[in-house]
């Protein structure tokens, strides 16, 4: 067992009312930059919908994510190492502008110069921002929102296939919902294992995948090997880039900007443990339906002994360890099983996890007459909304539909639980049984779910940068702190020492030969000479 | 030696030292300050029809003549006539090979130079230092080819008892100018605008050449990395200082 420690987030979908703050503040903080415009490391998708790219669920297309070869072992969908080098000079699977859009700005300037008195109301037409000339605007990052423009397009979304018949009927009426995306940070990612330079990397200490933009040499593999299509190139400095899952404020316990902004507040961030030694075996899971199960059982219980101590063996800071054991995106993962990987098929592991809605199910419980916090009837409704059911289990488990639909049994019966006791009556501990869980656990998934504060939702332990501090001769330290600074002896150290270590601060008083020994109270000096101790005595011999 | 035009010895034997410690120098100086900038800036998410077919022409037709000159300046023509190589078997190799290579890497050229002048976006992302080298890249292949045609194939002259000959001096540090002062005009232009490629190639994107990543055959798939430059350090490097 080799533990590692992994920044996890979930998301509970019944929450997000599509408003897109966390998309604007993300872009206000990375992605601002010219060659940037069309970057978004976190986009809002209406689904049903395209996404962003256009379709970039289809993989039969993009390639992107692993796929199991004919040995039974995984490898890189898009082609393995010999096949990229060949194709570096034009990668077939890179989707180009038009597959996101043409970034524009608006001719501002003739609003401007527009003559006055004049008879026509000036206008600020779009250009392009690629070639400066006047453009139109026909798809953006959210063109389809709100299923916008979707009735036109919606064979196009590649998760509908198979049901897609079923759908036409009862589209506006069925369903929709809003599906926020950032980067997955997967534990298997393919973005860093297509990186011909090697440029792109996953962080030890908490899982974060970044791009060495001093590495990174613009082959764009990347781009192609993630399926999530959550890798950009910016077409400025022809570097990839990607969500960084905030590192700066992580590192300071701080959560992202996506999770701070969010206005539903339906972002959960913490620490999970797994086990590095068993990914790639998880991954290799025949069955695609088993992989959001082998995916869950990687994650590793914080209060299990064993893991305690293959944690301590790791170097996992015990602070680390205590944020993994209060973490909220295990509770929602591991304890009450309600949180699922987006497209668990792809097989990378991906670890921002999604609560699937089932505001769809209430919405047509309640439209169709019938009591929506009623478990029987929710259940029921559950059972019989084949075509949401099925559509939310394309995304989250492989399209296994019992997966899928016994999360939503207990988010409903959850939701009929808790309006027994809002309503002062006696809660019904037979509705908590009925999915597996005790009224107490029910209780506790709710306060968590629907009243967390932001120390609940948010467990970030600080990043630890002492351990580097230390190190010595980075030149990192204030030169005052070191033996032969200023104030100190001009004569080197005997041997180098680091900052650490127990005694050193004592040690160095007696190795390091001080100009004055002992403490001077001024309270005790009557303002006249010189004041005992002040200053060093003058050495013999000096001017 | 003592009659050589000072003219000669400043273009083949004074300049070509100076661009080569321009070259090296310039991608150790470019490779510490501006690492960021190392990258072939690819412009592909503008435009992919026109750039599947001309890219890969163009490079693998390219990488296919650099092997030819290294086969062709840098093996004395005594290797080849010991291993029983005829001139004439030779040269129909060299020309044979060198001919696909050359249709290749100029159609590529030509390709990737039409889209990159008719496409307003790939046209907009071009800048003057681009510009600069395409006109050094195609003059050296232009001349390149002239010289093949004009002197190699329909002429007399023997690149291997002259061209190269000099090129395998210069790197022996003994150079004799006048093999290349009589060298006909084609190859001595052909020369001359590679210097001046060699002289501005490190402050262009051709840097991306020395970025080949051929170390993916052999890493792991995944890559980690530690925030701790300690922990980096003790992959490779220098041994741990011991406290």
């Amino acid at each position: 067992m080799r533990v590692m420690a992994q920044m996890s987030m979930v998301m509970n979908l019944d929450k997000c009312i599509g408003c897109h703050t966390c998309s604007v503040t993300c872009k206000q903080a990375w992605t601002n930059r010219s060659g940037t415009e069309y970057i978004w490391f976190n986009n809002v998708e209406t689904r049903p919908g395209q996404g962003y790219p256009r379709g970039y669920e289809d993989q039969e297309k993009w390639k992107g994510g692993w796929e199991l070869g004919r040995n039974g072992r995984l490898k890189l969908r898009a082609g393995g190492r010999l096949t990229k080098l060949l194709q570096l000079f034009s990668n077939p699977r890179l989707p180009g502008i038009e597959d996101y859009y043409e970034p524009w700005t608006y001719d501002y300037d003739n609003l401007l110069r527009a003559p006055a008195q004049q008879e026509t109301i000036p206008t600020a037409p779009p250009t392009s921002l690629l070639t400066g000339e006047r453009t139109e605007i026909t798809w953006s990052g959210n063109w389809d929102d709100d299923l916008g423009g979707t009735y036109a397009a919606k064979d196009l979304d590649p998760m509908l296939k198979g049901i897609e018949e079923k759908v036409t009927m009862e589209f506006d009426q069925t369903f929709m919902f809003y599906l926020p995306r950032i980067c997955e940070h997967c534990l298997n990612p393919t973005c860093v294992a297509s990186c011909p330079s090697g440029a792109i990397y996953k962080r030890e200490e908490d899982g974060i995948v970044l791009v060495d933009q001093d590495g990174c040499r613009g082959w764009r593999m990347c781009v192609t090997g993630c399926p999530y299509k959550k890798i950009y190139f910016n077409h400025r400095t022809g570097k990839a880039e990607k969500c960084t899952f905030c590192y700066p404020r992580i590192e300071q316990g701080e959560p992202t900007v996506c999770a701070e902004t969010c206005v539903g507040r339906l972002r959960y961030i913490g620490l999970v443990l797994y086990d590095a030694d068993r990914v790639t075996e998880a991954a290799s899971t025949p069955d695609e339906k088993d992989l959001y199960r082998a995916q869950r059982d990687l994650l590793l219980d914080p209060n299990d002994p064993e893991v305690i101590a293959g944690a301590r063996a790791a170097g996992i800071p015990h602070d680390w360890l205590l944020a993994a054991q209060r973490s909220p995106t295990y509770r929602l993962i591991k304890d009450y099983e309600v949180a699922l990987p987006l497209h668990p098929e792809y097989r990378t592991m991906p670890m921002v996890w999604y609560i699937p809605p089932l505001s769809p199910v209430v919405d047509v419980v309640r439209d169709t007459g019938y009591d929506a916090e009623d478990a029987e009837s929710l259940f029921a409704a559950i059972d019989a909304l084949r075509i949401p059911v099925e559509y939310l289990a394309n995304l989250f488990s492989a399209g296994d539909v019992p997966t899928v639909e016994r999360v939503l049994y207990r988010m409903a019966a959850m939701r009929s639980y808790m309006r027994d006791i809002n309503l002062g009556r006696e809660p019904k501990e037979g509705i908590a049984n009925a999915v597996g869980m005790s009224g107490q656990e029910m209780e506790e998934m709710y306060r968590l779910l629907a009243i967390a504060k932001y120390e609940d939702r948010y467990v970030i332990p600080v990043g630890h940068h002492e351990s580097a501090h230390d190190l010595e001769s980075t030149g990192t330290d204030c030169p005052l702190n070191a033996p032969g600074g200023p104030g100190m002896s001009m004569s080197p150290p005997e041997e180098p020492m680091g900052m650490s270590g127990p005694g050193y601060a004592t040690q160095r008083r007696e190795t390091v030969p001080r100009p004055e020994a002992g403490r001077v109270n001024l309270l005790n000096w009557d303002g006249t000479g010189r004041p005992e101790g002040l200053f060093p005595s003058p050495a013999t011999g000096s001017a | 030696m003592t009659d050589v035009s000072t003219l000669d010895l400043l273009l083949w034997v004074v300049l070509p030292y100076m661009v080569l410690a321009v070259f090296v120098l310039g991608h150790v100086w470019r490779f510490r300050a501006d690492r960021f900038g190392w990258t072939t800036r690819s412009s592909q998410i503008y435009e992919s029809r026109l750039l599947s077919i001309g890219s890969p022409l163009f490079h693998f037709g390219i990488i296919g003549i650099f092997f030819g000159h290294v086969v062709g300046l840098g093996i004395p023509k005594s290797w080849t006539e010991f291993l029983g190589v005829s001139d004439h078997l030779y040269h129909l190799m060299a020309i044979t090979i060198g001919l696909a290579a050359a249709v290749a890497c100029v159609g590529g050229l030509l390709i990737l130079l039409y889209r990159r002048r008719t496409n307003t976006r790939v046209f907009g992302a071009t800048t003057a230092g681009d510009k600069l080298m395409y006109l050094m890249l195609s003059l050296t292949i232009l001349f390149g080819l002239l010289a093949t045609i004009v002197h190699s194939a329909l002429g007399t002259y023997d690149y291997r008892e002259g061209v190269s000959i000099w090129f395998r001096e210069f790197w022996t540090l003994r150079p004799d100018p006048e093999l290349m002062g009589q060298a006909p005009i084609f190859f001595q232009l052909h020369i001359l605008s590679a210097l001046l490629l060699f002289g501005i190639w490190p402050f262009t994107r051709l840097v991306h050449v020395f970025a080949a990543p051929l170390g993916y055959l052999t890493r792991p798939y995944i890559v980690y990395r530690s925030k701790d430059p300690r922990k980096e350090a003790e992959r490779r490097g220098w041994e741990k200082v011991k406290y």
